[in-house]
């Protein structure tokens, strides 16, 4: 099916969920300072293995970067 | 001075918070981390792609905390969502909430701000509010629930100072919570005047991570915070329009 992931459109498998999305961004699942939001609300990280996808997701996948 | 400031019931020895924005690398953003003694570093949220990692790790390395913002924020609605994925990324309650209302001059819009400081605090964040140094607003996001004000002293980035160091001081006036300059710090003698006026302490991006020598600056920031504060503590003299001696003029022989 196909979601877009941080404003890319790209085709994942049926079943896909919020984890593999943020695989898809390229960032490690794993890694700490990581946050998902999957059509504008904010998935837990505990949920992301359990939040599926859906034919058309928006997903943003976001990390810390330099800020004032 | 070695007393400590409280935000939020959290004691801070450092008067002096640091914004990671502007660095040339990780490095030299680490050893001004070092020279500062800061124990807030502000960190924004970008897509990954966009946002090399290695800052939160270094931030944490360093003993700081992390202090997201809502940089780039234009509205309320996308400052209340970057502050609930800033909290999921971060586990932590602590936002500095920024709510731009024009890119030229990057100075805050104080409606949509009130609006999300509002929302925030409702959800249980501990709210760190950068505005305009507007003290009726100041104490509108203090009674709204704001652990901290951050009022600016000139705009982001611009190293112009304290512009209206009368406005700062009726803040700390109206201001029941902790007072941080924000945004217009140039140099140490911005820093001192803010602490002077009664600040609690002030925070420093560009002013470091732009300088000569980030290390170095960051370093003298922290001396003048500290100068700054223990002046405050002090008491400074009146100001007065014509000398006043300070050797008595009994005793004076006849020449």
């Amino acid at each position: 099916m196909m979601v877009r992931i941080n404003g890319v459109a790209r085709t994942v498998v049926e079943r896909a969920t919020v984890a593999d999305a943020v695989s898809a961004a390229g960032s490690d699942p794993a890694e700490r300072g990581i946050a998902a939001a999957l059509d504008g609300r904010v998935v837990a990280r505990a949920e992301w293995t359990a939040t599926p996808l859906h034919e058309g997701a928006e997903i943003e996948v976001v990390r810390a970067t330099a800020g004032g | 001075m070695d007393d400590v400031l409280e935000i939020a019931g959290t004691p801070l020895r450092s008067r002096l918070l640091l914004g990671s924005g502007g660095f040339q690398s990780l490095e030299l953003f680490a050893d001004a981390l070092t020279a500062s003694g800061a124990e807030i570093v502000t960190v924004a949220l970008r897509r990954v792609e966009d946002a090399p990692g290695g800052l939160y790790d270094t931030i944490a390395a360093a003993g700081a905390r992390t202090l997201p913002n809502t940089a780039g924020c234009f509205t309320a609605r996308e400052a209340c969502q970057t502050a609930r994925l800033a909290r999921e990324a971060f586990e932590t309650d602590w936002v500095k909430l920024e709510v731009i209302g024009d890119r030229r001059t990057l100075l805050p819009d104080s409606l949509e701000l009130l609006r999300a400081a509002e929302t925030l605090v409702g959800e249980g964040f501990v709210v760190l509010a950068y505005t305009n140094d507007d003290p009726i607003l100041g104490r509108r996001l203090a009674d709204a629930g704001c652990a901290a004000v951050m009022p600016l002293g000139a705009p982001i980035g611009s190293g112009l100072g304290i512009r209206n160091p009368h406005a700062i001081e009726l803040m700390r006036e109206m201001v029941d919570v902790p007072l941080v300059l924000d945004a217009g710090i140039g140099t140490a003698s911005d820093a001192a005047l803010a602490m002077e006026l009664g600040c609690d302490a002030v925070l420093a991006a560009s002013a470091i991570s732009r300088a000569g020598s980030p290390r170095m600056m960051a370093s003298a920031l922290r001396d003048a915070v500290r100068a700054g504060h223990a002046a405050r503590a002090a008491g400074r003299i009146p100001r007065v329009r014509h000398g006043q001696a300070s050797t008595d003029d009994a005793g004076m022989p006849a020449l």
